[in-house]
């Protein structure tokens, strides 16, 4: 190696040592990831489609992921709102306690699902939360009822936005806002003719994400839900107990349409991206 | 992904945001008193009750809790399992992002996608897909379900894409001319990648490794279907914390948790360090 010539040294694509790195790297992955996902998938066809009908067939099922579909969705309409203006506030305006708050929002991403659960619990929870006797005295019950599964889902998904969308509203700058409100354009004619169109990528991606990320929510979810059959079970709570209950081919195939649609929106966001960032 | 928060490819809006902004109009100043009554009821007042009902005990009851044989042994295996899977993730995922980035072949796309699979994927899911590999009637051969080694492997999936993609975007932006000139002064290619490559990448490799232990610290799902659940040998922090739940023990279930708040905190400082150090260099 040492006796090498510079050139060579230099040169892209011509080193022995290129192609064992791109081995290692490749065979890492193929055993990690790549085999294994692709196991469920045969596992969920091992009978052909019965096992896939089986379950899309069943009322406690499509009901599982009907509730699925609308708990992620809520919380990504939630989180997109809430993401898109806490970042416009975050990179355009100057206030007390930014840097704190900044460092605060990625908190949700290293908590543990089962934490936000217990501390959803420990607030709205229905018999001694802080905030639970009350609201259900109101005739709102959070906790082993929907609302707390979106609140759940909202918290783990909730940087995701933020994250995408901050660094392209650095990237554009103010400018052309400065501009429009310097022609009488009002706040939200700028925000809806300007500032909206250029993050827009942003925000496609971080609700791709999020989607991703609520569709699949599994720990917290479990602690606030109370698994109800055909009431507040998601999913996921079926993957397990489909499971644990020895219908291996139902959780397969009940897996197999998650991770589906978790590598679908993977691959939307891998091919929309390129086009903006090159 | 999270990788943005710390990539400090964008010299320009890092600039921005360090000079700060406008002072808060009245839209904006009821925006944000808004989006903070909204995120103080969904994060910051949750985590609050998870600190008072810990604290309800005393410091004496929080101490009998944590160090309670059981759940000691939940926090070692935890916290060990997590430093050695982010060892790996270190050296693996500095590996892949060079790859990525200074390679080019055949296939490289598919590569990209499966890193950011364990991102996406439902953690449950996770656990399958790793049971159908290295679990009973694995095609491989090998049973490591109800093992310390399927909490490392578990652990090992779910925190892949951290340093491969914090670190990736820094090495696509690397001058590669101080790399040509130290080739051409006689730096062997080990020398160049320890003196030249490695110094630069380290606030990206330290902030992915970060994130990576936080993630494994608080990893639940995968392991539900995979390790079993063993008390004193492959239980992990956050299933000990919902069994104290399911137990309705709340406050040794917040104790535990108080715990592992204690490190993501710990992790938030030092990803925030760590940008605000890269930033004056930027």
């Amino acid at each position: 190696m040492v006796d090498r010539s510079i050139a060579a040294r230099t040169q892209v694509g011509r080193r022995p040592g290129r192609y064992v790195l791109r081995g290692v790297v490749t065979a890492y992955l193929f055993f990690l990831v790549a085999w294994p996902l692709y196991l469920v998938g045969r596992n969920a066809f091992a009978d052909g489609f019965t096992n896939l009908n089986d379950i899309l067939t069943d009322p406690d099922v499509t009901h599982a992921l009907r509730l699925t579909v609308v708990i992620a969705v809520t919380a990504v309409v939630i989180n997109t709102v809430f993401g898109v203006g806490i970042s416009i506030l975050l990179v355009r305006y100057d206030f007390p306690g930014k840097r704190a708050l900044n460092a605060l929002l990625d908190m949700p991403l290293s908590v543990s699902p089962i934490v936000v659960g217990l501390a959803l619990v420990l607030v709205y929870g229905g018999r001694d939360g802080w905030f639970g006797p009350t609201l259900e005295a109101a005739g709102l019950q959070i906790i082993f009822a929907v609302p707390g599964m979106v609140l759940a889902t909202v918290f783990v998904a909730l940087p995701l936005v933020i994250r995408e969308v901050v660094p392209v509203l650095q990237e554009v700058g103010d400018e052309q806002e400065q501009a429009a409100r310097s022609l009488g354009a009002n706040a939200l004619q700028t925000f809806r003719r300007i500032t909206l169109p250029s993050i827009k990528w942003g925000v496609i991606y971080g609700v791709v994400l999020s989607l991703a990320r609520s569709l699949g929510e599994f720990g917290a979810v479990k602690v606030v839900s109370g698994n109800v059959l055909g009431q507040t079970r998601t999913a996921t709570l079926v993957v397990e107990e489909k499971y644990l209950n020895f219908d291996k081919g139902g959780a397969y195939a009940t897996a197999f349409l998650l991770a589906l649609v978790a590598v679908a929106c993977i691959i939307v966001v891998s091919v929309l991206r390129p086009k903006e960032d090159r | 992904m999270t990788s943005t928060t710390l990539v400090p490819d964008r010299p320009a809006g890092n600039r921005r945001s360090a000079r700060g902004g406008l002072p808060l109009t009245r839209v904006s100043g009821l925006g944000l008193g808004v989006a903070m009554v909204w995120f103080s009821l969904l994060v910051l007042i949750p985590l609050a009750a998870v600190a008072v009902t810990a604290s309800q005990g005393g410091w004496s009851g929080f101490w009998r809790t944590v160090t309670n044989e059981q759940t000691a042994a939940t926090i070692r295996l935890t916290v060990g399992t997590a430093l050695l899977v982010t060892l790996v993730n270190i050296v693996m995922g500095t590996l892949i992002a060079w790859v990525l980035v200074r390679d080019r072949f055949f296939g490289k796309r598919a590569l990209e996608i499966l890193i950011d699979v364990p991102f996406a994927l439902p953690t449950i899911v996770a656990g399958l897909v790793l049971l159908s590999l290295y679990g009973p009637g694995s095609p491989l051969g090998v049973n490591i379900a109800n093992t310390r080694i399927a909490v490392f492997l578990a652990f090992l999936f779910v925190t892949l894409p951290f340093i491969v993609r914090t670190v990736q975007p820094v090495l696509a932006e690397l001058d590669r001319e101080a790399e040509e000139a130290a080739a051409s002064l006689g730096a062997s290619r080990y020398t160049t990648f320890r003196r030249i490559i490695l110094p630069s990448l380290t606030p990206a490799i330290a902030a992915g490794a970060a994130l990576s232990f936080a993630r494994a610290v608080g990893e639940y799902g995968s392991l539900v279907l995979l390790s079993g659940n063993l008390p004193m040998r492959t239980e992990v922090a956050s299933v000990r914390i919902l069994s104290s739940i399911e137990n309705d023990n709340p406050d040794s279930a917040a104790a535990v948790a108080v715990v592992l708040l204690a490190i993501s905190l710990a992790v938030i400082v030092v990803l925030d360090v760590i940008q605000r150090r890269v930033m004056r260099r930027g």
